[in-house]
């Protein structure tokens, strides 16, 4: 018995080490930031961008070779579907780069909109650039630095939003910084009064829970989207939630611009749900109390 | 060493969880150290007393107050003065942490001057001194960044250390004028 299991736990020891070496086909680049590892790989048509070699969820950023536009991630559609709530961003703010899909999408469909990219690890942007066709213009700016910073120092500058999208988590590594009500409140304190906020969330681990009960506290009943129960998206408008008419009339001017990303309002909008699906007494996260990363691997 | 554990999570809002802030913490933790040390093996050659020990760790808790008390509004202060953010968290932690830490590091010197005797046992004592410190920051280390953050706020728990610290002086004063007589 023993003898078997040991055996059972080398198989697997082996298999965890084969794996990346097997699925990954040809590695690009392959460099050490300050803040991760970070690992361009091509495999079955998609050039990916991942931050761990550990699995496939680590993927942050993929695109198809034959076709770069393409958004092969549903996370970033839904993070699109913000865009059902306010059709006309006048400037928008990214916190987080990874390959750069977002800005390099956004900034084709509003090319005279500010966009305004923060990203920590400068090893990130240069990736961005170099590999997954992200390009800073007049219109699109990176500011390398620490994305809680950035929003303190908008907000006290009177700086706002028309859109704002939260991208920074990863699926091992949480900012624990920017998943609190502090936080969610000087985001929300960055929107205009009919702007929109996109976050990238959980939805694995029971840090869901507390994940959305904080969102609640700050911005009251958002639209929750779901794949899969992998990926989650909260959309919000500042002035509340849309009748379904108006979403479904904003999706449909929108239908043509969208398209070339590889998706439409059909697989869109019936993400769209307000139904709360998690535990409503869970722990609401605060600039005092925000074990995330520990919620997130524990439970 | 649990306070500087936290001393990351109380400037994170401000100056975000970037390496220059870890930089700046563990910089002012280190400088506060050896400047303690330094104070508290002068203070100790004249007339060292348990007592004067305990005043020791007593105004080291009391130092530790401001961070709960005056935190937020300092880290705002220095927030809207100080726009580079590696300055900016170095001026933090200098303002908020290095008072506390510089009284705690005068502990250590001051207890070994207290429990050598003679000076064939110095290094016996020094090293014991330095065991219990050393194994004691590594046990606050482990069961805030483990257990407490879990479970508390973070201001609960430095209420709970700067308590502990209280509790240790006032026990230290307790027997006062006997330990002062025999030695």
């Amino acid at each position: 018995m023993n003898h078997g299991r040991k055996i059972k736990v080398l198989l697997a020891l082996l298999a965890s080490i084969m794996t990346p070496s097997i699925a990954i086909t040809q590695v690009i680049h392959n460099e050490k930031s300050l803040y991760r590892n970070i690992l361009v790989y091509e495999e079955e048509g998609q050039r990916c961008l991942s931050f761990s070699r550990k699995n496939e969820n680590a993927r942050q950023t993929c695109q198809l070779l034959s076709n770069p536009h393409e958004f092969v991630f549903s996370y970033t559609r839904m993070m699109m579907g913000a865009l059902y709530l306010n059709p006309h961003p006048r400037n928008i703010l990214i916190v987080g780069l990874g390959g750069g899909v977002l800005p390099t999408a956004l900034a084709k469909i509003y090319p005279d909109t500010a966009i305004d990219v923060v990203e920590i690890d400068p090893a990130v942007v240069k990736v961005a650039q170099e590999f997954f066709g992200f390009q800073p213009s007049g219109k699109v700016q990176v500011f390398e630095e620490d994305g809680r910073v950035f929003i303190k120092r908008a907000v006290r500058a009177g700086q706002r939003y028309d859109l704002i999208m939260l991208d920074a988590f990863d699926h091992e590594y949480i900012p624990e910084h920017l998943l609190t009500r502090e936080f969610l409140q000087e985001v929300k304190a960055l929107l205009t009064t009919d702007g929109v906020l996109a976050a990238n969330t959980f939805s694995s681990s029971r840090l869901y829970d507390h994940e959305s009960v904080t969102y609640t506290e700050v911005f009251g009943d958002f639209y929750n989207l779901r794949v899969k129960l992998k990926n989650r998206v909260i959309l919000k408008k500042q002035d509340g939630l849309l009748t379904k008419e108006a979403i479904e009339h904003n999706a449909s001017q929108l239908e043509d611009r969208l398209k070339p990303l590889g998706f439409g309002r059909e697989w869109l909008l019936p993400l769209f749900s307000t139904k709360p699906d998690w535990n409503t007494k869970a722990r609401i996260l605060t600039d005092q109390y925000s074990p995330s990363n520990l919620l997130n691997a524990l439970f | 060493m649990a306070i500087e554990m936290l001393s990351g999570r109380i400037l994170a809002p401000n100056f975000g969880n970037s390496i220059h802030v870890w930089g700046a913490i563990i910089t002012i933790f280190m400088l506060a150290l050896s400047v303690g040390y330094l104070l508290g093996g002068q203070w100790s050659v004249n007339q060292p007393s348990l007592r004067r020990l305990a005043l020791i760790l007593i105004i080291g808790a009391v130092a530790t107050l401001p961070v709960i008390v005056l935190g937020d509004t300092t880290l705002d202060w220095i927030f809207g003065k100080v726009h580079d953010p590696r300055y900016g968290s170095l001026l933090a932690a200098t303002l908020l942490f290095f008072i506390p830490t510089a009284v705690s590091g005068m502990v250590s010197p001051y207890a070994v001057r207290l429990l050598v005797a003679e000076s064939r046992l110095s290094g016996h004592f020094a090293g014991q001194l330095y065991f219990v410190s050393t194994f004691g920051s590594a046990a606050g280390t482990l069961l805030t960044s483990f257990y407490f953050v879990l479970y508390f706020e973070i201001q609960q728990i430095i209420t709970g250390l700067i308590s502990v610290s209280l509790i240790l002086g006032a026990l230290a004063l307790l027997p006062g004028p006997a330990t002062d007589e025999s030695r």
